[in-house]
């Protein structure tokens, strides 16, 4: 079996976000990139897969700018054994949305014939949280969402998924879009001599037009603003006016 | 606790904006392109946040435990250490021949800059085990190379360097250990070594030391003294390990900093051990070891420093105290935080300026390393000889006093342990006494270095820096480096001239300069760094390369050293120019 694995190169966690000053959106000027943490549960769980002997060959493909390529070149380094950069922007701060990431990966899906494709559930930078399952639809196939636990038998896979108030397991004919969340395992680090092996790894280069996809925007920003910062706090005199304040000025006692 | 990010970005700058690594030449270079190097340093920047600098604090709580002659190294250490051999890093610059990955020694030296700043405690026991391998790597047999080198490369085994006896630190000549030789052509080591960094622990399946002794026949003084491989357990035909070896430690040592690390007494009882390299030219081979050793602690006086001033930063943000003397610039606080005060600035603009111009020197010397490996470059070889006491005395000096600068920021949240500041000036302190204390390095630069090769080298780096004012004449953009580099140089030529003149007539002379010689000469090589980088971010600035406000901070930041630091040299400089005089003034009895 393949695996393909969408992976996006977004905004590195560890970054405090800073608006840009017209408000069209976040500012990513110099600033840290690497790959959403939910591709590179993704990817281990592919590789693990691969440990397994439950995949032959992991495909990791990227949709954004060129220097996506160093994204896919970390996914290639934890193991995965080809890449597929397509370019669809010049500028960083370009967005593509998710159904023109879709359409790109259905016509990828077309091409390499995975049996199975590992998303991240969102990419932590819009929090869009719907690539996955337009990609399922595009492709008429299962999907298994918010994954926590996977395991394949055959031509089922069996997936517990993170719902609200606890998991659900479910079971989805392959081939399938599974969309992974945070607890399905810990991604490793990726080792020196794999660093090393993954310069030589194929990395082929194509753009949205090669798969005949329209990436314009659908929609349209019209603000971006940062949190409002909190306020500043009171001191009370006493535990009357504590009291006071809860019950005239809160409301909530 | 303290926290560590890897400054990946400082890293690179050197590497392709100052170095221009993949231009150079040099075999191996060529594939240090900037997303490898930066993919490389990313990574190990992560295993050192994640894995490695969260046991710093509790390693040095902890610290090591000997019990019934098994050393316990620090909770956590044994998986971390399994996670840097899994992770291929210990095999870094080693040779493919015995399951190295063979990059150059410069990416050894950039990766090995962020596992030490990460814990300096843990990866020593690593970082021996390369001075061990190198010295097997360059005067083994064949057959011990094949015996030893994957297992040292993959540190399954680790390796020590035995040189101080309990009555002999730095005169190694009066050393007592013996070496009887046997008819099987092994020897039989007897004999006591101390301060032996781990010497014994749990991390590994066997230890290799190399262990300094005397033979028959060698006569008196350091000429009578061999190296031997001596392992913990004995090797098997089979390549595994087997009986024990008569070797124990005795008592691991209680002392100021590198808590994590087990500082051993090493008694060998008649312990089976086989030479190295030739009979009586142990001191050449071990100092293979020596060399390597200094360049790397060298690198942990400001890797230790980078880890304290990243802190401080942080903590200087972070803490509300007092108002800026020009106005509030936290007016919704209720006070400033503490970065906003001149005097937390100038602290922190030692560090970063310090921390910075020597890393970059620190690069530059693996970088003369690889030329001279890879490309037989005497003339780099040479500088790097002469560079070496002073990358270790300078650097581990003001390493120190930058850690404790930054315990300083945090007042006295700097001196309890909870904040882990102290931690880093405790670690520091070793750095400036081992692998040769810094007077000896001193020693080594003015008695030895520059009179090397007929004065050959010290010349050479008189031209470079010569060359770097020249290069710069005239230009605006380098106002404020070009000047005070040459004043600074000029200065040190004085005090060479001054050696030259006084020295062989009264040792004593030179001698009492020859600290103040080798700071000195620490600045000139720091301010003819920050020229480069000044020039270097100046380029990138005109190509638009890049991050705009890195290239400025880069240069705002030499601007600093050369206008703060430098003036140090005049004061050296007046200080040499005393001569002996006040310095041997009184008679021994008189203290």
């Amino acid at each position: 079996m393949k695996v393909l694995v969408p992976v996006k190169r977004v905004i590195d966690y560890n970054v405090k976000v800073r608006v840009k000053a017209d408000g069209s959106g976040v500012d990513l000027a110099n600033v840290k990139m690497s790959m959403n943490p939910f591709d590179e549960i993704a990817v281990e769980e592919a590789i693990r897969l691969k440990e397994k002997g439950l995949a032959e060959e992991i495909v990791v493909v990227s949709i954004g700018v060129k220097q996506a390529q160093e994204t896919l070149r970390t996914a290639l380094a934890m193991g995965a054994d080809r890449a597929i950069l397509i370019v669809a922007a010049d500028d960083v701060h370009t967005d593509i949305e998710p159904l023109a990431v879709a359409k790109l990966l259905a016509a990828v899906v077309k091409e390499e014939a995975p049996g199975l494709v590992l998303a991240g559930k969102q990419a932590i930078d819009n929090d869009m949280n719907a690539t996955g399952q337009m990609l399922a639809a595009l492709l008429g196939w299962s999907q298994a969402t918010f994954a926590s636990s996977l395991d394949i038998a055959g031509d089922k896979a069996r997936v517990t998924r993170e719902v609200d108030g606890g998991l659900q397991t479910i079971e989805v004919a392959m081939p399938t879009v599974v969309t992974v969340d945070l607890r399905l395992n810990e991604p490793r680090y990726a080792s020196l001599p794999n660093i090393m092996k993954a310069k030589k790894k194929p990395l082929e280069e194509k753009t949205a037009a090669d798969y005949g996809v329209d990436v314009t925007p659908r929609l349209t920003v019209v603000k971006t603003t940062e949190p409002a910062g909190r306020k500043a706090g009171v001191k009370v005199g006493s535990v009357d006016e504590l009291i006071a304040k809860l019950k005239d000025e809160a409301g909530v006692i | 606790m303290p926290s560590y990010t890897a400054p990946v970005k400082d890293m690179q700058f050197l590497l392709h904006d100052l170095l221009n690594v993949t231009a150079t030449g040099v075999a191996g270079y060529e594939d240090l392109d900037e997303g490898f190097t930066g993919a490389v340093l990313e990574e190990a920047g992560k295993v050192a946040s994640a894995v490695l600098a969260p046991l710093n604090a509790s390693g040095d709580r902890e610290g090591c435990v000997l019990e019934n002659g098994v050393v316990r190294t620090p909770k956590g250490f044994k998986e971390a250490f399994e996670a840097m051999k899994d992770g291929g890093w210990t095999a870094l610059d080693c040779d493919p021949d015995y399951g190295g990955q063979g990059l150059p020694y410069l990416m050894g030296t950039a990766v090995g800059e962020i596992f030490v700043s990460a814990n300096m405690a843990f990866n020593m026991y690593q970082g021996l085990t390369h001075g061990a391998y190198s010295a097997i790597h360059t005067h083994g047999t064949d057959a011990q190379k094949v015996m030893y080198l994957p297992k040292l490369v993959n540190c399954d085994w680790t390796g020590t360097m035995n040189l101080t006896e309990p009555h002999c630190g730095t005169d190694l000549g009066m050393m007592r250990t013996k070496a009887e030789p046997q008819a099987d052509g092994s020897y039989l080591i007897t004999g006591q070594k101390i301060f032996i960094s781990a010497g014994e622990h749990d991390l590994a399946e066997n230890i290799i030391h190399l262990v300094l002794a005397k033979a028959p026949g060698g006569g008196e003084g350091t000429k009578g003294i061999s190296l031997f491989i001596v392992p913990k357990f004995l090797v098997k035909e089979d390549g595994n390990p087997g009986a024990r070896n008569a070797v124990s430690c005795g008592k691991i040592e209680e002392k100021m900093g590198i808590h994590g690390n087990a500082t051993c007494v090493m008694n060998y009882d008649g312990a089976t051990g086989w030479l190295l390299g030739d009979l009586h030219k142990g001191m050449r081979a071990m100092f293979t070891m020596m060399n390597e050793a200094r360049m790397g602690v060298g690198l942990q006086g400001y890797a230790v420093a980078e880890a304290a001033y990243q802190n401080a930063v942080a903590y200087a943000k972070d803490r509300l105290q007092g108002r800026a003397v020009t106005g509030a610039q936290n007016a919704d606080g209720p006070a400033d935080p503490l970065i906003v005060h001149p005097d937390i600035r100038r602290n922190l603009m030692d560090q970063k300026s310090f921390v910075e111009g020597a890393r970059a020197l620190t690069f530059w010397g693996a970088h003369m390393i690889d030329r001279s490996h890879r490309e037989g470059d005497a003339a780099a070889e040479g500088l790097i000889s002469l560079m070496t006491p002073v990358i270790k005395g300078f650097q581990t000096d003001k390493g120190f006093e930058m850690a404790v600068a930054a315990q300083q920021v945090y007042g006295g949240h700097g001196y309890i342990e909870e904040w882990g500041m102290s931690q880093f000036a405790r670690d520091a302190r070793i750095t400036q006494i081992y692998e040769g204390a810094n007077g000896i390095q001193a020693l080594d630069l003015v008695g030895r270095k520059l009179a090397q090769d007929g004065g050959k080298h010290v010349m050479a780096f008189f031209e470079m820096v010569k060359a770097e004012c020249k290069a710069h004449d005239g230009d605006d953009r380098m106002t404020g480096f070009v000047e005070p580099l040459k004043a600074a140089s000029k200065q040190l030529q004085a005090a060479g001239m001054y050696f030259m003149q006084h020295g062989m007539k009264n040792p004593n002379a030179a001698l009492s300069g020859s600290y103040d010689f080798m700071h000195l000469m620490g600045h000139v090589c720091l301010g003819l760094m920050w020229t480069r980088m000044a020039k270097a971010a100046h380029l990138a600035l005109e190509a638009g390369k890049g991050d705009k406000a890195f290239y400025e901070t880069k240069i705002a930041t030499g601007r600093y050293y050369m206008a703060r630091h430098l003036p140090a040299c005049a004061m050296h400089l007046a200080r040499i120019e005393t001569g002996a005089e006040t310095v041997m003034a009184l008679p021994a009895e008189a203290f």
